[in-house]
């Protein structure tokens, strides 16, 4: 083969010649050209193993710990415990490097675990049998073996080893059936084509004989994307499309069995190359918890630092420094210059447990196991679906409950994406699918036109039950059920319809569409090209040959880019039906055809085949090539289907409207149906007043005056009550369109002043409630939450949606909920969460979000507080001590305090915590937004702050306490002396019961559990204190806790000490918590009081608003309200009867 | 892709990912169980701290600190514990009101009998200074008096001081007495011989003598009988610390050289009873229970009452304390004392437990009292708190 040639040929489509490398030959059944041969570079590829675990065995221990280690509080923690290797500190290396030991091993273990299961996952994977054809005869190997240029042959129901290029098909049509249920969750059959070169070939024989090459591009991880691929067969090329490219991970269906030469391998194939994990996604909880170590890291240095320092001006006197009873070692002394840093360092390890280890491991189990009660929740179960909640990503189940912005998309989401036909217009008439049984239709031209369009231009595929099954064909007496399968539920109920009108489409045979008309005469249409849908284009057309051999196209897509194109036909009467269909919240579309003459037919598949060919810019210029095609149209008719709106859709936008959240709509639909489901969804109410920022308007004003004009509109408003009645306050809504909004991102290039058209926009967005961008691109869509995220509120963002079009604003939002649709399974499988229905996502937000918020939070501060309790007794014992770095705890409490005595009560509590019923969330939304959950509050640096507080207050009582009880003084009834380690358990005593006390106090929620792990800690406490001092454990070299435990217990003054201090550590958050709740109770502790006077829920709901409340007010009043009036440019007044704005008031300065 | 559909529902071009095994691929055709558990509708008691609930408790408390609080201060009053500080004039203390004797003999002061020894200290003499202290009870102790030596600015505390010490030693571990731990260092071995007892808390024994004579009106001195036994705990004599196995402990301890310090081997601390020789001398023990301040007291001896119950311990009069002063001390400005004390079941004398639950109890009850307030004031709009369960 002449390869010069061929590049020259390749290249020729290609824009640049560095791409050139980029592609793949692959020699079909491995005929490669002889060794000598011209410009034959061998290319390696990989074999077909699929290796998707991470470790092996040799390399898991080194790679495992370098993976762990990159994490920054495991590398601190292996700091310390290297410092505590290294240098003489004052705790063993056994303090930190138990528990860092544990939490690494703990990891290691569940990780190699998982790592196992994907080891035996592929290697079952590769091992399966596959048929490969070697020297015309099938061989069996596995599948790992195979090599690009295989040529393998696969039966019906099994999945495709490899990415294939189908060459030919036990069908006679050399079509194949794939259903990609495991690739992207499709469960329709889709139809495969085989190379038409190479569709004859039926024997294994034949299918050897063949001598091509296949010219591919490398392998890409996009899975919509058309693979370019050339087919070579001497010098005679062919491009190969999606259409022939089975992908590894899809099932062949419905065909005996097919020949396929593989192109993409093992980690080359799109499945492999699109496994690869998310982004993490980080809460904002999590962002919290990192500032607060960054505090308590700078605490532990100031901590070193002070006692480092005070340590030398305290030896400066030599008595202190080196008292006769106790000299210095020869090390010691010859160390003397680095000393101070060696103190330093031996300081940092002393406090360095109030960074604790095990904080970021209970909060990780925390999430990992609360997760689980998401995806228990009966709630949120779909007896349709059979599917409850799914948890994908367990690191946010906090950030549900901080939720401020909502975006979802409409169809499938708030609507059921269940189509139903309702009716067509043609040139005006209108036609119903019940109303015509009795034969109503003229047979006009156009109608005949018309109906045909719409069972041809689709790409619906018919499945006869008969092939799956053969004993219902009995049956049916030979009468064949068939039903309709296509990715769009669109289609099949335009299909459908058309058969309750009387056409039916009943197969695609050899290229060939067959229709039963309603004279059940069967009409044949040779199919030419399809010219599939784009979301750019809005549209999809076909080319068929009619059996009368004229060529016809048809058409149909959305009205905006149906009509621009039309040229003849009754475009008025069709545009005021569409109109008046999509005020009604139906679906419409327009139907268009174009008769071709066969020199226009030439020329299209010309173009066609042109675009199809190109390596490169194919995209663009199949786009060029429709554009011209699809022209100059005769408009027939348009459709109309209905959507209905989800199950409880509006109570559920209603709740989250009153839990604060502002929600957008965001769909790709025309605006008329978009605002129709948006009235029906509750998303704009009657008294919603709606701002418009669509192309219309902004065709008649500039965009900047547009702009201008809405941001002065809503600027503060003041909503006057005269009565105790619940009022809702005027709200807005915003509707912006895609054109617009590009207009409205893009940077303006008039920079000076106005060119800034975002934060005017931010603005309006800001005062809206509801806003409904329609005409939206997918990427628009993720843009548009960009926008939001970025907004100099940070605002947490929620995007919610069914299908693959949703699936860039689900990854760009903070959390991303997908609905297990009809469309597949692209946006659940995307998504943070998955639910079943839009009505679960109440659930989740104002119930497990508030939930988990709740816990995390309360985690978080618990464990700085239970750490500051535990170390800063330490820290002021350095002063009795003369700072020599004496640990005030034995070994065995360091280590033990956060890994076992105090980890689970907080685990439990994190975990099942209610601090108010699951029906008072519900019932009442606005606690979402109240100021004690919103914003983060529980985790603001007051809150955070007082829990400092308490720490620091508590480890001194516990220290000054036993302090005081030890000062010079007898303990014991014996006369007998206690010596340290029993002052430091005495301290270690009192800090276990207080820190598990306060969370006792804390705990509203008392199930057996939590009886158990509370009471069950203390017990282990005393438990393992008795037994560790009970006896003399040969393996320490130290005996110091030796009955310390147990005498202390003997002695009662150390009995009403501990009792003492434990008392006075807990009053001050008892008074604090009963003095709050009774003075000025969150919005949550009114609710769980549930009181019934209706004055504290209404002000509850007013202080979020910009609102007054007032019992009796008049204008006079208004302005002396201790309000900037300057500021406002609306005053309304509710009046008593609830609904009404009655008065709206312009107020002067 | 052959889909097609008309509500831009179409990749964006945004590669997505598919799960390759299980994950999310794998669908549970299984309703969730519907266990209390699963649904976290655990069974649960439910309650909320407001005024209301919290008033009763404070109350409760008030009312029961108070009392333990006056009971725990009249019974610390009851002790007594005598402290005199007689680097000044000793004659000065008559301890009628105090019931508590400290006695200073660093010998700080020139008046103070023990300047003397203590400015002409000698590691090492051969002829030990003595002094004696002169002090007289105004009231009679009466029940079992307790003796004890305290040292202040002493930090036994320190790092370093806890550390130095070999407690596989201490429990007569042979190999552990001939190659003691490093961590005994510099008092591991001294002339190239390992050190037994080693370490800087056993170097640094306390070695004064305390000796208390009653001057009888005639002025006959009678020695008032000091117990040694029963002042350390007892698993740590019996134990924690042992001595290396081995009738006779001269041979045992011999190849070990005694601490630095000390005047005599550890076999030799009191050679008249063998159960309080070695190891096991409950002096030596008593001492190497590091003291958690730097100002602590240790007990020395044990003053029993007389079987006879009629007379007091020590009856009201004169006595002498005579110290053989071998400590010194004042190289780090710390100071010697020696104290007499009686026991009560809460222990020695210790005002602060007693004020302090007083204290806690007052403050209780006073926020139970404002509480009340609130709660009456607030009240009616908290009426129905709890929550149905």
């Amino acid at each position: 083969m002449d390869f010069s040639v061929l590049r020259n040929l390749i290249s020729r489509y290609c824009v640049g010649e560095e791409y050139w490398v980029d592609s793949r030959t692959v020699y079909i059944g491995h005929k490669e050209p002889p060794p000598g041969a011209e410009a034959y570079i061998l290319q390696r590829y990989p074999d077909n193993r699929i290796v998707s675990s991470k470790y092996t065995l040799w390399n898991f221990i080194p790679k495992n710990l370098f993976e762990q280690f990159r994490r920054i509080a495991n590398f601190y923690f292996l700091l310390i415990f290297l410092v505590q290797l290294i240098i003489d500190t004052p705790t063993s290396p056994v303090t930190s490097g138990l528990p860092l030991f544990f939490v690494i091993t703990v990891t290691a273990i569940k990780q190699g675990y998982e790592d196992w299961l994907r080891h035996k996952a592929d290697c079952s994977i590769n091992e399966c049998p596959v048929d490969v054809i070697q020297q015309g005869a099938v061989v069996r190997t596995e599948s790992h073996k195979l090599r690009v240029g295989d040529i393998v042959m696969v039966r019906e129901d099994d999945t495709f080893p490899c990415d294939l290029i189908l060459l030919s098909s036990s069908r006679d049509d050399g079509t194949c059936y794939v259903t990609t249920a495991s690739l992207d969750g499709e469960s329709s059959h889709k139809t495969y084509y085989a190379v038409p070169d190479t569709m004859a070939f039926v024997t294994e024989q034949e299918v050897d004989s063949l001598h091509a090459t296949i010219e591919c591009e490398q392998p890409q991880p996009d899975l919509y994307k058309e693979c370019l691929c050339i087919y070579i067969c001497l010098l005679f090329f062919r491009p190969l499309g999606a259409e022939n490219l089975l992908l590894r991970g899809a099932t062949l269906k419905n065909t005996e069995h097919i020949y396929g030469v593989a192109i993409y391998t093992g980690m080359d194939t799109k499945m492999a190359l699109n496994y690869q994990s998310k982004s993490q996604k980080r809460s904002a909880v999590e962002k919290s918890m990192n500032a607060f170590l960054i505090v308590y890291l700078c605490m532990l240095i100031g901590k070193a630092l002070i006692n480092t320092v005070l340590k030398y001006s305290w030896q400066w006197s030599s008595d202190h420094d080196e008292p006769w009873y106790n000299q210095r070692t020869e090390i010691d002394r010859e160390r003397h210059v680095i000393r101070a840093f060696t103190d330093f360092l031996a300081f940092m390890v002393l406090f360095n447990y109030i960074i604790p280890v095990s904080m970021y491991v209970t909060v990780e189990m925390q999430k990992f196991l609360g997760s689980y009660f998401i995806a228990w929740d009966t709630d949120m179960y779909d007896e349709d679906l059979g599917q409850g909640a799914q948890v994908n990503t367990s690191d946010l189940n906090e950030e549900l409950g901080q939720v401020e912005y909502v975006f979802t998309d409409k169809t499938g989401t708030l609507t059921e994406n269940c189509m139903e036909f309702i009716e067509c217009c043609v040139d005006g008439h209108i036609y119903i699918p019940h109303a015509i049984c009795n034969g109503q239709i003229l047979s006009a031209d156009h109608e005949d036109l018309f109906f045909r369009a719409l069972c041809l231009c689709h790409t619906v595929q018919v499945k006869e039950e008969e092939t799956v099954d053969g004993i219902k064909m009995g049956l049916h007496q030979g009468k064949p059920t068939s039903f309709y399968i296509s990715s769009s539920p669109d289609e099949v109920a335009l299909v459908e319809g058309m058969k309750r009108l009387g056409y039916t489409y009943l197969r695609l045979k050899d290229s060939h569409m067959e229709i039963l008309n309603k004279d059940d005469e069967i009409e044949r249409f040779e199919l030419l090209h399809v010219l599939n849908f784009d979301s750019v284009r809005r549209r999809m057309s076909v080319i068929v040959r009619s059996s009368a051999g004229e060529n016809l196209l048809f058409c149909k897509g959305a009205d905006s880019s149906i009509l621009p194109r039309v040229v003849s036909g009754k475009v008025e009467q069709v545009r005021a039906r569409v109109e008046q269909n999509a005020v009604e919240g139906l679906r419409t579309l327009c139907v268009a055809y174009r008769s071709l003459s066969p020199a226009d037919y030439e020329e299209a598949c010309h173009r066609l085949s042109a675009a199809k060919l190109a390596l490169q810019d194919r995209d663009q210029r199949l786009m060029q090539a429709y554009d011209f095609i699809e022209r100059d149209f005769t408009l027939l008719g348009a459709t109309a289907v209905e959507d209905r709106l989800q199950e409880k859709a509006a109570d559920t936008i209603e709740s989250l409207h009153k839990a604060g959240m502002k929600v957008w709509v965001l769909t790709g639909d025309k605006m008329e149906t978009a605002v129709a489901t948006c009235y029906a969804s509750k998303l704009f109410r009657r008294s919603t007043q709606i701002l418009e920022l669509t192309k219309k308007r902004t065709e008649e004003q500039s965009l900047h005056e547009v702009l201008f004009d809405l941001s002065r509109t809503p600027c503060v408003c003041v909503c006057v009550f005269m009565s105790r009645l619940s009022v809702d306050c005027q709200d807005y809504g915003l509707i912006i369109d895609g054109a617009t909004l590009s207009a409205v991102l893009k940077p303006g290039p008039e920079s000076s002043g106005s060119g800034n058209y975002r934060e005017i926009f931010l603005e309006i967005c800001r005062n809206c409630s509801a806003v409904l961008c329609c005409r939206m691109a997918p990427l628009q869509k993720a843009q548009i939450v960009k926008l939001i995220k970025a907004s100099k509120e940070h605002p947490i963002t929620l995007a919610i949606g069914d299908g693959a079009n949703d699936v860039s604003m689900i990854l760009e939002a903070h959390v991303g909920i997908g609905i297990m649709g009809k469309e597949g399974r692209q946006a659940a499988r995307n998504s943070d969460y998955a639910i079943p229905k839009f009505k679960h996502l109440k659930k989740m937000l104002l119930v497990h979000g508030h939930f988990y918020y709740i816990r995390i939070a309360e985690l978080v501060q618990y464990f700085f507080y239970k750490n500051v309790c535990f170390i800063f007794p330490q820290f002021l014992y350095q002063f009795y001590c003369g700072f020599s770095q004496q640990p005030l705890y034995d070994t065995a409490y360091l280590t033990l305090y956060n890994i076992s005595f105090t980890s689970l009560p907080i685990l439990i509590y994190s975990l099942i915590e209610k601090h108010v019923s699951v029906e008072t969330l519900k019932r009442d939304p606005s606690l979402y937004r109240s100021e004690d959950v919103a914003k983060n509050s529980l985790l603001c640096w007051p809150v955070f702050l007082y829990w400092t507080c308490l720490g620091l207050f508590d480890a001194c009582i516990f220290f000054f306490g036993a302090y005081f009880l030890f000062d010079n003084t007898t303990f014991t009834s014996n006369g007998q002396m206690f010596g340290n380690w029993t002052f430091g358990t005495l301290i270690f005593t009192v800090l276990v019961f207080t820190v598990t006390l306060k969370l006792a106090l804390d705990t509203h929620l008392w199930t057996w559990i939590n009886h158990f792990v509370i009471w069950g800690s203390l017990l282990f406490y005393v438990i393992f204190s008795l037994l560790w001092g009970g006896i003399i454990w040969p393996f320490l070299n130290y005996q110091r806790m030796y009955y310390v435990f147990m005498q202390m217990l003997s002695s009662g003054p150390a009995w009403l000490g501990i009792i003492l201090l434990i008392t006075l550590s807990l009053l001050p958050d008892v008074v604090k918590k009963v003095l709050c709740r009774t003075m000025c109770p969150t919005a949550t502790e009114r609710q769980a009081t549930a009181s019934e006077n209706g004055s504290d829920v209404f002000q509850s709901s007013c202080t979020h608003v910009r609102c007054i409340w007032a019992s009796d007010i008049s204008l006079e009043e208004v302005r002396g309200l201790n309000v900037p009036l300057g500021q406002l440019d609306l005053v309304y007044i509710i009046i008593p009867d609830g609904h009404a704005v009655a008065v709206i008031l312009s107020l002067p300065q | 892709m052959m889909a097609s559909s008309y509500n831009a529902k179409e990749e964006d071009g945004n590669p997505s990912s598919a799960t390759v095994h299980g994950g999310a691929g794998t669908v549970k055709n299984k309703k969730p169980d519907n266990t209390a558990f699963k649904q976290q509708r655990l069974p649960a008691w439910q309650p909320i701290l407001t005024a209301g609930t919290v008033l009763p408790a404070f109350f409760v408390i008030g009312l029961i600190f108070i009392p333990i609080g006056i009971g725990l201060f009249v019974t610390s009053n009851n002790i007594k514990e005598f402290e005199a500080c007689l680097y000044s004039v000793y004659s000065k203390y008559s301890f009628s009101s105090l019931s508590t004797l400290q006695i200073d003999y660093t010998g700080v002061d020139l008046s103070s009998p023990c300047f003397n020894c203590s400015q002409n200290y000698i590691w090492n003499s051969t002829t030990p200074c003595t002094c004696s202290v002169p002090f007289s009870l105004d009231q009679p102790f009466e029940s079992n008096v307790f003796m004890y030596y305290g040292l202040s600015n002493f930090y036994q505390n320190h790092r370093r001081y806890v550390k130095s010490r070999d407690d596989s030693q201490l429990n007569g571990d042979l190999s552990s007495l001939k190659n003691p731990s490093k961590e005994c260092e510099p008092y591991r071995t001294s002339e190239n011989k390992p050190i037994a007892p080693c370490g800087a808390i056993a170097n640094s024994l306390f070695n004064d003598t305390l000796d208390l004579y009653y001057i009888d009106p005639n002025g006959s001195r009678t020695a008032i009988p000091l117990v040694k036994k029963g002042i350390a705990w007892w698993t740590d004599k019996h134990v924690k610390f042992r001595n290396p196995a081995g009738n006779n402990l001269t041979v045992v301890f011999q190849g070990t050289s005694k601490p630095v310090n000390w005047r005599k081997p550890v076999y030799e601390l009191d050679p008249s009873d063998s159960d309080n020789n070695g190891f096991i001398n409950e002096d030596f023990i008593v001492w190497m229970r590091t003291a958690a301040l730097p100002t602590f007291r240790k007990l020395y001896r044990i003053i029993q009452k007389k079987p006879n119950n009629m007379s007091p311990t020590l009856p009201r009069g004169q006595y002498i304390l005579d110290v053989t002063y071998n400590y010194p001390v004042r190289s780090f400005e710390g100071r010697k004392r020696m104290i007499l004390s009686t026991i009560s079941w809460m222990g020695g004398k210790n005002p602060f437990l007693g004020i302090a639950y007083i204290t806690v109890g007052s403050v209780c009850f006073f926020l139970g009292i404002v509480l009340l307030i609130i709660h009456h004031k607030y009240g009616n709009r908290n009426n129905n708190a709890d929550i149905p369960n």
